[in-house]
Formats: structure tokens, C-alpha cells, sequence
């Protein structure tokens, strides 16, 4: 069957684009930064396209195998299904809005090239069937951030891109083991060496091994989330970044590790997930509370922004480990919204900050008056992040308690007080920023320009139509979904060796199941 | 009288090592006999061309070893199997490259001469000699021939007081590693009855050893002697000073080629001489492997000096190629061979252009000396950051699929600690190399030093140089294919 090679394009231009801009980079700067733009844009058409496209089944559509590295046992193995279709979209989506709204003033063309690598790799991640192909674009990532960091970040961007680096490349290092135990030990059940998903998820794991593996993947995809507590990167880094380089970072990148942990954890190894709930489930309800208590201490408004974003990966894990359709749809929905919401408040963050020369709060004061367009676009976000029901936070939070409740009620009672920290703390803040009276500098704040309403004008519209119409995502990611918790379910329910993690949290496996 | 004879040598199948081998005397003896100073070009157009003979005459034998199958010659002493070709191959590359970025240096450091190349075309016969040897004397002989020739090319700066520094402290640890290599070789000839590997195998296969305390004392000499070459915790103390001390091209050479040759040798002397006594060489091995891989690492993120920070580096490197020998198989072998080939080129790539980069008397190489190079010399500074984030191992460069290889081996016979220690350790080394990258990034235009020395960072052999080993990094990382049955062919045509 041929179709049209939607996915290898999608993965293929931004890069080879990439290439051309970096490679004109010199000569024409200004040209350079147009085609970086243009290349963006073309990959959001075929990204509508793909939308169009898509038929609302579980499977995995549009696939795209082809031998590469044979020998090693990788291959070239894309396919979209509901789960990674709107995440592809959305990064689509973020990627135009950062080249025009948040450009850089010197080297444009070369922020315009890293950022497409990125958006090519983080596309690649989400599209790829092949582990190992999934490993590789999943590094690839850390190398066009790190230098999106080092080169157009803030004070203290060495600092905060190193330690993104090594955090990342350290759990990267128990995936990637991970991912070769697996693959070994389906070579010696079958004898065949790949790393394809569909293959490897036949692999027969004893219960010990497979919870082991399950933690090396998930040592890599909590880092990536950020799970508590291995998220202390990400305050430093969302805020030495570029305003950029932090949306980027927050939409798109940390998705790759709730969509890692979605995909891969659940999917190969099905037993060891319900083994390793409870943990994962207090891990993620303790990062809902701890980032909500802290984000309500920060002045430092990126800061804040990474904080409540630790608190909204909670949700996202827990709603995955609830392995139930609603819970785990509401995840999906959650990663896709918290991408458009995240981007959107580092997008106003910085145009704050060009505005008055930093995002503290300290600095900032009644800028309702002067800017009444900012502070409306800024309670929009802010609302819809709260979780206002007909606005696009609602939906996946709401899908995420109710799977939450039916199944592991005690953690959605818990987690459901970060809800009301997260309205408590933005509240204060949007006070604390927009009303008072400002002083000479403040009052002088010039509101948004036409061309920053358009720019964000996308994000807006999308806020409130996934908001009073979810059922478009909805309908496409259940069916994958549903496939997915069918095959979590299949696995029988008792452990077969018993394995050490029920002796750490014995009433939690029971507490599940009342 | 005794009756002399001859064996049958196959002189075909050592073309690659006569090549350089004849390549250096000949330019030794033009050299002596012209009456004016040779000029650079004429040395350094020769050596090229001893080295391309070199590679093509091994790539047309790697062809032949793999469409028939691997033999010896000179009486068994000699072995013309995939590891010695893949090897020469590699040493080939290695030569042409170290040629072009010594070509503009020498002249610059006034020490224009024919003898580093006579030098380096005679350290790499010595290295494929190594990688051919199939009796423990000559594996000894090769050994000497590359020691000797690097203790010299070491010292060549001779101006520079580091230099004969690096280059007596080296000749005298080297010359004791050597002793112990020996003693190796004489205990193991008195345990075995031969120095031939194939032979060793044998009677190690047919019984159990007459004498296994004496084979025990023999392999633990011999392990130490390789350790040294190839610069492995802990006897690896040599490697920052002489990597600092050396002149720059010369410290990429030998990153490259003694490495190179001594995992060669050490492959082959483990892997096909002493298969059986594997249960006793694999847990002093296996020991070492770990200490090298965080001794490199660790050390490497303190260092202040970019060449130190590179010796640390290649000890790391060094850890993980002792990943693919402890697993003892074919796919370790052809990731061994890969790592080699793809380590070989980005180090003295690295080395390249810090060559080119270096100061007016070679002697300055603190990290704070190339902070902002991007402001004056962005493609430069780009090519170096691609070469040293490959050797961090980032995706889509060879480094990545050359660790990825070695950890798939290790995995794949159950040294599943092992690899994560490895990967542990890549990630504190990773450390370091971002910090160097890092610190090239850095700062504002105006703070930044211009490096342009009289003009080398325009020398256009060095810049084609630097293009070639960026081109081969960048381009084996995204279609790793070809080479990658380049060495598997090689690895599974390896004499038993």
C-alpha cells in the first residue's frame, strides 16, 4: 500500500529545512530567519493535512518502515495513532508561534535552525515505533536545546544547561540499558534482534525483570516529565531559557516524558506498571501538592509557570496510571492542553518581560491599566490553566480525577487540593501583577501590539475551542486509548513472583481495587 | 651446520605495513641525501602518498579477506584476517589525517623536517604490525616499532621544555611496560610451549595448563602491558602529562594509532590466543573496564586543560572498547573495530584543530584560551563542537552508535552492570565535553581572543582535514550502514 509519506516528511523537513537555514545562516541572515519561518509553517500544513487525514481508529496509521542501521537491529519504523497525533500537532503548532513571537534579536536564523532540529526530533520521538529510533531522537533533543539555552538564555543559562543536560543524558543512560535487556532478552525467546514496539511488546518478562525495566525507562521519562523529585532542573531551566526556547521546552519536550512513560511503560510492560502504581501514583500526587506549595512562594513568574507545570505532569501521570479509558484519554487531552496553555504563558511572560525588562513580580504592578489587551489574553490562559470548566485545562483534569477516583480514589481526593492551590496561586499572582496602582514605569506599559494578538491568537482560540468542543480530540484519542488499557487489563491482575514493591506500599495496591 | 630456511612470505598481503614502513625510509633517505632542507611539501606530499598506498592496498585485502577467508603468512606469524585489515585501514585514515594538520604546524613551531613523518609513517607499521601479529614476538617487535617512534615524535618540540618533559617520562614508563610485556611473553611461552597464538590456543584447548600459575603470571604481565598502551586505570598516569607535553598533532596521532594498535594486539592475543584461559582474564578485565570508565570520566571534569581533558577522554574511551572484549563475541569485535575507526578520526580531528588553534610555542591549551572562539572563528568552533559532542556519544554522530555498540555487546552476553556503569560514567564525561563546548560559546565578541596566528587557521590541508573527519562523523552517525558491514565482515573473518 502506498500513501503519501506524511510521517518520514514530518520528521524530514524541519531538519533538512534546518540544515538549508543553518547553512545560509552567514550569507543571508535575514532570508535565513524567513525560510526557518517558511519551513515551520510548511510542516504545520502537513501537519493539518495529517489531522484530515487520520481515521478514527486505534491503530497505527500511516506507517513508515524502512531498514537503517540493519545490522545493529534498528530500523526506520513511524506510525500515528490517537496518542501521538495531537501531540505532533500541537508541536506543530508551538514551533510558528515561537519563530514569530518569540524571536531572538541577534543570530535569528540560527535560533530559527535549532529550533527546527528540535521540533524535527521531538516530532521523531512521538512518530517512532522503533525504541531505539525513539532513543535516538529523544537524545537528538538535548543537543538543539542545549545550545537554544547556551547561546540565547539568560544569567545563568550555563549552569541551568548543564545540569538539563547531565539529568537527562543520565537517565537517558538506564533507557537506553533498558532498552537493550529487552531486546536481548526477546532475541533469546525468539531469535530475532529488533527493537520494533510491536514485536518487543510479546516479550515474555518474569515479574522481577520486568519491573526492573520498567524502571530504568522510567528513571529516563521522569527526568523528561519532570517527575517529583527528580524535576529540579526544571525551574532553572525554564527560566535561564529563552522565552523560545522555554516554550518549547515546557509544550513540547517535557510531553516526551508522560508520552514515554504512556507508550513505552505501559504498552511492554503492562505488570510491572500495576506493580509499580502505588509508588508512581504517590511520586505524582506528591508533585501535584509540592509544586502548587511552592509555586505559590515564587515571585519569579518562569519559575512559577515550571512549578505549576510539575504539578500538571502529576496529573498526567496519575491519570495514566489509573489504566483506565477515561483516566488515561484524560492524560493524552491534559499533555496536548497543558502544551497550548504553557506556551502560551511563557509566550505573554516574555512579551512582559521586553516590556519591562523582567518577569518578577516585584518589578511588575497595575499593568491592567496600561495593558487591558495583555491582561485579558493573561486571564484567559490563566483561567483556562486553572481548570475553568468550558475553557481546555477543564477537560483533561476533570477525565484525569474522574479515572483517578474510580480506581484509586484516595490519591484523587489528595491530589484534587492541588486544584485549589493552583487557583489560589494565580489568582494572587494576576493581583499581584495587573491590579494595584502602578507606578511611572508600570503605567507606561504599552499593551500588546496588533501583531503579538495575532501571533497568540491561535493559542487563544484553541483554549476555548478544546474547551466547549472536546470531543474533537476526544473522539480520535479514545480508540487508541482504549486499545491500550484493553491490553494493561489483558495481563492478569496477580503478580507472579512476588515482587519487593508491594512490601513498600502493601495497603496502597489494596486501597486501588476497593 | 644448521639448515636455514626461508618461510614463504606472502609480501601482498603486507603491502599495507610496507607502504609505511618503506614510505618512512625512503623519505628518511631523500631526506639525508638532498643537500638542502627538504621542502614540507615534497615530505609531506610523500607521506600522503605512502599513506593513501597504504589504505587502498588494505581496502583491496579487507575485500579479499572477505570474499575468501583469513590466513597467515611469514610462517604463521603474521595473520591476514579482518581485524588486521580494519585495523590498517584505520591506522591508513589516521596517518593521511595527522599528515595534513602537521603539514602548516611544523612550520610554524620551526621543526619543519621530514622526521615527523618519518616518525609517524613508521609508529603506524608499527601499529599494523601489532594488529597483524600472530606470534607474541612480533606482536612485540610491532610494539616496539610504534613506542619507539612516538617517544621521539613526542619530544619533537623541541624548544618547548614540556615537551621533552611528556617525552622522557614517557620513554621511561614505557620502556618498563615493555620489560613487563616481555616477561609476559617469556612466562607465557613457558606455560604453553610457543609464542605463536595459534599454538597457545591449542594446547590450552587439548589440556588443561601443565603450569597454570605460570600462565596466571604470564597473562597478568601481559595484560599489564597492553593497560599501558592503552592508557587503562591505573596504569594510565603517563597519559595526561605526555598528552599535555606533546605537540598537539602528535597527541592526536597517538590517541589515535596507540590505542588503536594496542586493543588491536590485545583483542587478538585474548580472543584467539587465550579463548580458554577467558575465565580468568574476564574478572581482572572486567575490574578494569569499571576503573577506567570513571577514572576517565571523574577526571576528566576537573581538568583546566583542554589536552588533559582529552587524555581523561581517550581513558574512558578506553573503557568502553573493554566492553566489547569482555564480551567476547563477534558483534563485541565489529563494535570494538567500529569504535576504533570512528574514535580514531574524532580525536584527531580534535586534536586538528586545536592544532591549528595552538599557541606560538605549543604550550597553552587552558580551556579559558578558547572561550568565545565562536565570535572569531564560528565554522571552526562549530566543526569542534560536532567533534567533541560525537565523542560524548550524542545521537546521529558515530560516537553514539560506537558506544551504542559496545554497550548492545555488553548487554547481550549479560553484563547488564556493566553497561549501566558505562552509561553512568558517559554521562559524568558528558560533563566535561559540554562544559568545553560550552565555554567556546561563551562570552561577548569583544571579550573574545582571535586565535589567528600568523594564518594557520586558514591552512587549507588542515581545513580539508577538519571538513573530511567532521564529514565522516556526521555522516556515519545518520547512515551508519556501510561501515557497519564494513567491520562485521571483518569481525566474522577473524582467524579462530
Amino acid at each position: 500500500m502506498h500513501t503519501f509519506p506524511y510521517l518520514s516528511l514530518l520528521v524530514l523537513v524541519p531538519l533538512i529545512g534546518a540544515a538549508i537555514v543553518g547553512a545560509i545562516a552567514k550569507p543571508a541572515q535575514a532570508v535565513a530567519q524567513k525560510l526557518g519561518l517558511g519551513v515551520a509553517v510548511l510542516e504545520l500544513g502537513l501537519g493539518v493535512a495529517l489531522l484530515v487525514a487520520f481515521k478514527r481508529t486505534g491503530d497505527f496509521q500511516f506507517t513508515s518502515v524502512h531498514p537503517w542501521a540493519s545490522s545493529l537491529g534498528i530500523s526506520w519504523n513511524l506510525g500515528v495513532d490517537g496518542i501521538s497525533l495531537f501531540l505532533v500537532a500541537m508541536t506543530l503548532l508551538v514551533v510558528p508561534i515561537v519563530l514569530l513571537g518569540a524571536q531572538v534579536k541577534e543570530h535569528g536564523a540560527a535560533f530559527a535552525a535549532w529550533v527546527l532540529v528540535l521540533e524535527g526530533a521531538a516530532v521523531a520521538s512521538f512518530l517512532s515505533l522503533d525504541l531505539m529510533l525513539f532513543f535516538i531522537a529523544f537524545e537528538l533533543t538535548l543537543v538543539p536545546s542545549y545550545f537554544l539555552i547556551i547561546r540565547f538564555g539568560y544569567e545563568r543559562r550555563n549552569y541551568a544547561a548543564v545540569k538539563f543536560f547531565v539529568m537527562t543524558f543520565l537517565g537517558s543512560a538506564f533507557l537506553l540499558v533498558g532498552i537493550l535487556v529487552l531486546a536481548f532478552k526477546h532475541q533469546s525467546q525468539t531469535g530475532v534482534l529488533t527493537f520494533s514496539l510491536e514485536a518487543l511488546r510479546h516479550t515474555n518478562l518474569s515479574g522481577g525483570m520486568g519491573v526492573w525495566l520498567s524502571l530504568a525507562f522510567l528513571a529516563a521519562f521522569a527526568v523528561k516529565a519532570p517527575l517529583f523529585p527528580l524535576h529540579t532542573w526544571s525551574p532553572t531551566t525554564y527560566r535561564e531559557a529563552p522565552t523560545g526556547g522555554s516554550m518549547v521546552l515546557s509544550a513540547v519536550l517535557a510531553k516526551l516524558g508522560t508520552y514515554g512513560i504512556l507508550r513505552f511503560n505501559l504498552t511492554l510492560f503492562p505488570h510491572a506498571s500495576k506493580v509499580l502504581a502505588p509508588l508512581v501514583l504517590t511520586l505524582a500526587t506528591i508533585g501535584i501538592l509540592y509544586g502548587a506549595i511552592v509555586a505559590s512562594a515564587q515571585s519569579d513568574m518562569k519559575r512559577l509557570v515550571a512549578y505549576s507545570s510539575l504539578a500538571q505532569v502529576g496529573f498526567i501521570v496519575l491519570g495514566t496510571f489509573t489504566f483506565t479509558t477515561v483516566g488515561l484519554t484524560g492524560a493524552v487531552t491534559m499533555m496536548v492542553n497543558h502544551g497550548i496553555i504553557t506556551a502560551a504563558f511563557f509566550m505573554l511572560i516574555g512579551w512582559i518581560a521586553e516590556r519591562r525588562g523582567g518577569w518578577d513580580t516585584g518589578l511588575l504592578r497595575g499593568l491592567q491599566k496600561p495593558a487591558p489587551v495583555l491582561a485579558g489574553v493573561f486571564t484567559l490562559v490563566m483561567l483556562a490553566s486553572i481548570g475553568l470548566p468550558g475553557l481546555n485545562g477543564f477537560v483533561g483534569e476533570f477525565l484525569v480525577l474522574l479515572g483517578t477516583f474510580a480506581t484509586h480514589r484516595w490519591w484523587g481526593v489528595t491530589a484534587t487540593f492541588g486544584v485549589v492551590v493552583a487557583a489560589i496561586y494565580w489568582l494572587w499572582n494576576y493581583q499581584q501583577v495587573f491590579h494595584g496602582k502602578a507606578d511611572a514605569e508600570n503605567a507606561e506599559t504599552p499593551d500588546l501590539t496588533r501583531n503579538e494578538r495575532l501571533i497568540i491568537a491561535p493559542l487563544l482560540v484553541l483554549i476555548v475551542f478544546l474547551g466547549v468542543f472536546p470531543k474533537f480530540m476526544l473522539d480520535r484519542i479514545e480508540p487508541a486509548v482504549a486499545k491500550e488499557v484493553a491490553a494493561v487489563v489483558a495481563t492478569e491482575s496477580t503478580s507472579p513472583s512476588g515482587t519487593t514493591l508491594h512490601s513498600i506500599a502493601p495497603s496502597a495496591t489494596r486501597g486501588g481495587v476497593q | 651446520m644448521t639448515n636455514l630456511t626461508m618461510p614463504s612470505i606472502s609480501y601482498w598481503a603486507l603491502s599495507p605495513i610496507l607502504f609505511m614502513l618503506l614510505g618512512g625510509v625512503l623519505l628518511m633517505a631523500v631526506a639525508a641525501l638532498s643537500r638542502r632542507a627538504l621542502p614540507p611539501v615534497v615530505s609531506t606530499g610523500l607521506t600522503l602518498f605512502a599513506g593513501t598506498g597504504a589504505l587502498v592496498f588494505s581496502l583491496i585485502e579487507r575485500h579479499h579477506v572477505a570474499s575468501s577467508k583469513a590466513t597467515t603468512t611469514v610462517a604463521g606469524a603474521i595473520a591476514i584476517d579482518g581485524l588486521s585489515v580494519v585495523i590498517a585501514v584505520t591506522v591508513s585514515c589516521s596517518v593521511l589525517l595527522a599528515t595534513c594538520f602537521g603539514h602548516r604546524y611544523l612550520e610554524r613551531m620551526h621543526i619543519a623536517g621530514a622526521e615527523y613523518h618519518v616518525l609517524a609513517l613508521t609508529s603506524a607499521s608499527g601499529a599494523m604490525i601489532m594488529a597483524a601479529a600472530n606470534d607474541l614476538v612480533v606482536l612485540f617487535l610491532g610494539l616496539e616499532i610504534l613506542s619507539i617512534a612516538l617517544y621521539v615524535l613526542v619530544a619533537l618540540n623541541r624548544s618547548s621544555a614540556k615537551s621533552e618533559e611528556a617525552a622522557l617520562k614517557y620513554f621511561i614508563l614505557g620502556g618498563f611496560s615493555s620489560a613487563i610485556f616481555v616477561f609476559g611473553i617469556a612466562f607465557t611461552y613457558g606455560a604453553t610451549g610457543s609464542t605463536n597464538l595459534q599454538v597457545i590456543a591449542q594446547s590450552l584447548a587439548a589440556s588443561v595448563a601443565a603450569k597454570p600459575g605460570i600462565l596466571l603470571v604470564g597473562l597478568a604481565l601481559l595484560l599489564v602491558g597492553f593497560c599501558f598502551k592503552v592508557a587503562a586505570v591505573p596504569f594510565h598516569l603517563w597519559t595526561p602529562d605526555v598528552y599535555e607535553g606533546a605537540p598537539t598533532p602528535v597527541t592526536g596521532f597517538m590517541a589515535a594509532v596507540a590505542k588503536t594498535g594496542g586493543f588491536a594486539a590485545l583483542i587478538r592475543v585474548l580472543l584467539a590466543g587465550l579463548p580458554t584461559a577467558r575465565s580468568t582474564w574476564t574478572p581482572a578485565l572486567y575490574a578494569i573496564a569499571i576503573v577506567t570508565l570513571f577514572g576517565g570520566a571523574l577526571l576528566m571534569v576537573v581538568q583546566r586543560d583542554v589536552k588533559r581533558m582529552l587524555a581523561y577522554s581517550s581513558i574512558n574511551h578506553a573503557g568502553f572498547i573493554f566492553l566489547g572484549i569482555l564480551a567476547a563475541t563477534s558483534a563485541g569485535v565489529s563494535a570494538d573495530l567500529f569504535y576504533l575507526f570512528t574514535y580514531s578520526i574524532a580525536a584527531i580531528g580534535t586534536f586538528g584543530i586545536l592544532t591549528m588553534l595552538a599557541s606560538e610555542n605549543d604550550d597553552d591549551s587552558t580551556i579559558d584560551r578558547y572561550r568565545g572562539l565562536v565570535h572569531n572563528h564560528p565554522v571552526l568552533t562549530g566543526c569542534l563542537a560536532v567533534l567533541v559532542l560525537a565523542q560524548a556519544g550524542v545521537p546521529l554522530t558515530t560516537g553514539f552508535l560506537a558506544k551504542f555498540g559496545v554497550v548492545e555487546a555488553a548487554t547481550g552476553t549479560g553484563a547488564i552492570p556493566l553497561a549501566i556503569l558505562a552509561m553512568v560514567s558517559a554521562a559524568i564525561a558528558a560533563f566535561a565535553y559540554l562544559r568545553f563546548v560550552l565555554s567556546l560559546y561563551a562570552g561577548t565578541p569583544e571579550e573574545a581572543v582571535s586565535l589567528d596566528l600568523d594564518g594557520a587557521t586558514r591552512a587549507p590541508l588542515a581545513g580539508i582535514a577538519v571538513g573530511l573527519t567532521v564529514a565522516v562523523t556526521v555522516f556515519f552517525g545518520i547512515f551508519p550502514a556501510t561501515l557497519l558491514d564494513f567491520v562485521r565482515v571483518a569481525a566474522d573473518h577473524l582467524l579462530p
